[in-house]
């Protein structure tokens, strides 16, 4: 099974190129040509989106520099002993939606320093693996095609973001502890 | 997203002075800035490439026979879309390629799909329900392998790092359902109000 799972994700990326490329070429579409005309606007969505990216990662840094996350940890740490959380994992949780390359350190941290065996690294792989960086998502998907008013979008991606980690609290109690 | 901004700005100057880390906070405001511009470089040749081998996609008609064979799932999902939209092939390529953790390949389609549901969109500067919806899907981050994390467990001699795929996939599916599912109930309470306004 696991075999199988490795062998679909290593070949997902070159299956795709071959069916397109020779659906390309059975149905006569030049695609030498189509690949450079669709390539062109490379360009254009990368640079559209930095004032986007310069908002939200710059907020994002300034708000992880201050100290505010272990200000929330320690404020939130009894509530972790009562639902059996490692309260090394609670700085992943919060910066799992804000940015993606600093909650893949902090699960560096927390798997280096707790090892393969611990229950918190457990947690924080499967905390990491089962969510995205919602704040980065918004920024680039949004930004593209230039919308300011998000409504609702950013309040679900954090409640799904929320419920992702309750799931992933009680799923690694059941199978883990 | 005025007051997201505000809120992340203010608040980090306001709290890094109490800790005393106020240096701090004004040095992120430098990298972070570059960090922003490295992202975006970052992104131009996967993106254009991606962008391409999208464009042998469309013209060769695969996208629209994707499209055609997801046409009862995203009826009922995206059903604000017009049926026959080039977003839906756009959305189905990009759920793919996240489900195969290739996240570089996701975010073109996803942009795309983006640039197809704006083309639709009534009110150009606000979110669709059907973009908030797709971005609420897509936030979940649903995802068959998570490659990093293995990659990561694999690197600190965890013994089966497969075992963890299976809880994974469990957890990321909640969040993934209950995303569609807040994201139908938000449409459905707008579109409500919007009845009793007009």
């Amino acid at each position: 099974m696991n075999n199988l799972l490795n062998l679909i994700s290593l070949w997902a990326l070159p299956a795709i190129l071959i069916i397109v490329l020779t659906c390309g070429l059975v149905k006569k579409v030049p695609v030498y040509e189509e690949f450079t005309d669709g390539a062109k606007d490379g360009f254009k969505v990368a640079v559209k989106i930095i004032p986007y990216l310069v908002a939200i990662i710059v907020g994002v840094s300034m708000f992880r520099a201050s100290g505010a996350i272990d200000m929330i940890a320690n404020f939130a740490s009894p509530l972790l002993t009562k639902f059996n959380i490692p309260s090394d994992t609670l700085p992943l949780m919060i910066v799992r939606s804000l940015s993606g390359s600093g909650a893949l350190g902090i699960f560096s941290d927390i798997a280096n320093s707790a090892g393969p065996d611990a229950y918190s690294t457990k947690l924080a792989a499967i905390m990491l693996g089962s969510s995205e960086t919602t704040f980065y998502v918004l920024a680039v998907y949004f930004g593209a095609v230039g919308i300011t008013k998000i409504r609702y979008a950013l309040i679900i991606g954090l409640l799904a973001d929320f419920i992702g980690i309750a799931a992933a609290v009680l799923v690694c109690n059941l199978m883990f502890a | 997203m005025n007051y997201i901004f505000y809120f992340l700005i203010v608040f980090s100057i306001i709290i890094g002075a109490i800790n005393g880390k106020l240096q701090d906070v004004v040095n992120a405001v430098m990298s972070g800035a570059e960090l922003s511009v490295k992202v975006a470089f970052s992104l131009i040749g996967i993106m254009a490439f991606w962008l391409g081998i999208m464009r042998i996609a469309e013209k060769s008609g695969l996208i629209e026979w994707i499209s055609k064979l997801l046409r009862p799932i995203t009826k009922v999902l995206f059903n604000e879309l017009p049926p026959d939209s080039p977003a839906v092939g756009d959305i189905a390529m990009n759920f793919t390629a996240n489900a195969f953790g290739l996240a570089n390949a996701a975010t073109p389609f996803g942009i795309r799909a983006m640039e197809n549901m704006q083309d639709v969109n009534k009110d150009k500067k606000t979110a669709s329900n059907s973009m908030c919806l797709f971005l609420g899907m897509n936030t979940a981050g649903f995802q068959l392998i998570p490659t990093t994390v293995l990659a990561v467990l694999l690197g600190i001699g965890y013994k089966n790092p497969t075992e963890i795929i299976a809880p994974t996939l469990l957890v990321t599916s909640i969040a993934f359902i209950s995303a569609i599912v807040m994201a139908k109930f938000a449409q459905w309470i707008s579109n409500k109000k919007e009845a009793e306004n007009e």
